[in-house]
């Protein structure tokens, strides 16, 4: 797997991280080799293997649907950078 | 007496005995905290008018007969990535600077019902993304055997305060070995529980099917005290589960009589150091000795366990993160043109250098086109890594291994080359992946006189087996009890 500013670029763009230009050449070495490292993987057979996302058996968990107060609003608010009317202050997204 | 060297348990019966007052042995961390200053910068945080009031009501609690916990008035603390109600945590990051969550994680209700007096929060990796605890905002965490080393991370920390009697237990998390890693660096005992066994509540997400709270102390007794105080369901993580625990100080014997520990061969290769390794099988023969029967086994699967991991982790890393947008809480860039930019400045300087480059390995693992290829098939390796435990855990009630390939590396070593500290978690990932309970403690030192710790690896569940097997073993040795002179720069 070949890393270039150009799959750089994207994979910021899909973090939302700006890669500063004295970042870039450690940035494409380190991902090259921990990703050249992690294709390690494809010299292991797994045809025959289901991927598994939980190591126990999981089952749903359900609960009763009872109402029961939220958090208050003040609460959640006490650690926003900028709020305005009991709401998050963002700026002005459509025009 | 000198009230710093007790272990939590004895410390808690002499408070019981009214031998000593909870406001005394507060005042005695408090005291070493302030003095240590910032030799090893354990804590980020210390509470100290918090920890001496909490200490007189918890000792009326404990004389009204309202606080029976064996630990009730012990102080600890706690790693900064567990929330902690309008106090400070901020996960070791700039993103996080001053965030004061409004509420308490599971674990630090359980605590306070315990009777636990909370002394500050501990220093850590940056999201707990790291193996040496140098990537923190708020400076490098050092090892008190050698502050020219690191502690180990990434809840180095909690490793280092228990180690320094900066504290007399501490909880930390581990994802991928950041509890046992560091307490083996550091010289102590602690625990990774099974996953499910501990509420995650509270807990700021790291990779959420790997992160699991656990206790760090100076015995296995200590920790199944700890153990027995933050296991249990919890409706708030649904991931917890109930379990029949508790019990585990009650469950210790100290009998391992028949015990069948397994050795997997392939930890014991070409990368492990020859003195770890020596202390390691030194161990393995203490175990036979106390009657446990010792076999060796293949595991080959063991190189295939850091890139599956590191996979998995930084997969979930990407998505978890990228709740940080600089909107609901924390940090948000002072100058930006529009709602894209401020998440991209916000980001970009809220996080350092070794989050960032595990947020893009992550949505590169999962981007378009690349997710099978790497994200499917590090799910498949880990269905693998599971079996390949199940199979040893048909023949063997423990795996006992290396935590680590050498001891804690020196300071500035490790960052520079990401890879090889990725390769040095090799030991102690693969526990993570299978969900499995996993323990550390130490077993001797090195020419350089820096702690070695042996690895206890249990069935699903299987945490007072391990708690035992670690008790006997600390019955008949003393290296749990060995101290770090204070300060000293070798």
């Amino acid at each position: 797997m070949k890393i270039d500013n150009q799959l750089i670029d994207y994979v910021a763009a899909l973090s939302r991280l700006e890669v500063a230009d004295s970042e870039r050449e450690g940035l494409i070495k380190d991902l090259g080799s921990i990703i050249g490292y992690m294709d390690k993987l494809n010299t292991l057979n797994t045809d025959d293997i289901e991927p598994m996302s939980h190591a126990f058996p999981v089952r749903n968990v359900f609960r009763e649907d009872k109402v029961i107060p939220s958090v208050d609003r003040e609460l959640i608010l006490q650690n926003a950078p900028a709020k305005k009317d009991g709401s998050f202050k963002v700026p002005k997204t459509v025009e | 007496m000198d009230l710093l060297k007790l272990g939590a348990l004895e410390l808690g019966q002499k408070i019981k005995d009214k031998e000593i007052s909870v406001h005394d042995a507060t005042s005695a961390m408090l005291d070493k905290i302030q003095a240590d200053g910032d030799i090893y910068n354990a804590y980020i945080s210390v509470f100290k008018d918090e920890a001496l009031k909490s200490a007189d009501e918890i000792q009326a609690k404990i004389d009204s007969g309202e606080l029976t916990s064996p630990l009730a008035g012990v102080p600890m603390a706690i790693k900064d990535n567990i929330c902690t109600k309008d106090m400070l945590t901020t996960c070791g990051s700039k993103m996080l600077y001053n965030f004061k969550p409004p509420y308490n994680a599971g674990v630090v209700e359980k605590l306070n019902k315990a009777g636990a007096v909370i002394l500050g929060k501990l220093n850590m990796d940056e999201f707990a993304m790291g193996s040496t605890s140098e990537t923190s905002y708020y400076g490098v965490t050092k090892n008190p055997w050698n502050t020219n080393h690191v502690p180990g991370g990434s809840s180095g920390g909690a490793a280092v305060a228990v180690a320094a009697n900066e504290a007399y237990y501490t909880l930390g998390s581990d994802t991928g070995g950041s509890i046992r890693q560091p307490c083996s660096y550091c010289g102590v005992t602690g625990m990774k529980p099974t996953y499910g066994s501990v509420s995650r509540y509270g807990l700021v997400a790291y990779a959420s099917s790997l992160d699991q709270i656990g206790p760090v102390g100076n015995s296995a007794k200590d920790i199944a005290a700890v153990l027995d105080i933050i296991t249990g369901k919890d409706k708030r993580d649904s991931t917890s589960v109930e379990c029949d625990c508790g019990n585990a100080l009650a469950s210790l014997t100290g009998d391992i009589q028949g015990l069948r520990i397994g050795i997997p061969t392939d930890y014991f290769g070409s990368g492990l150091d020859n003195e770890v390794k020596e202390k390691v099988m030194a161990a393995a023969k203490t175990f036979e000795s106390l009657g446990a029967v010792i076999e060796e086994f293949p595991m080959p699967i063991v190189e295939y366990c850091v890139p599956a991991y590191y996979i998995i982790a930084c997969a979930e890393a990407g998505s978890n993160l990228s709740r940080y947008d600089g909107i609901k809480y924390g940090y948000r860039a002072e100058n930006y043109d529009d709602l894209y930019d401020l998440y991209l400045k916000s980001r970009s300087e809220g996080f350092g250098m070794e989050v960032k480059r595990r947020i893009m390995l992550g949505n590169f693992v999962l981007s378009s086109g690349y997710y099978d290829a790497y994200y499917t098939k590090a799910l498949r390796v880990k269905a693998l890594i599971k079996k390949a435990f199940d199979d040893a855990f048909q023949k063997y009630d423990v795996i006992l291994g290396p935590v680590a390939p050498t001891t804690a590396p020196r300071i500035g070593e490790s960052l520079c080359e990401p890879l090889k500290m990725y390769l040095s978690d090799i030991y102690t990932v693969s526990v993570n992946l299978a969900g499995l309970p996993g323990l550390t403690a130490p077993c001797g030192f090195d020419s350089n006189n820096m702690p070695i710790g042996f690895q206890l690896i249990g069935k699903p569940f299987g945490e007072n087996t391990l708690l035992n097997a670690a008790h006997a073993y600390q019955l008949s040795t003393d290296f749990h009890t060995k101290k770090p002179e204070g300060g000293k720069n070798a």
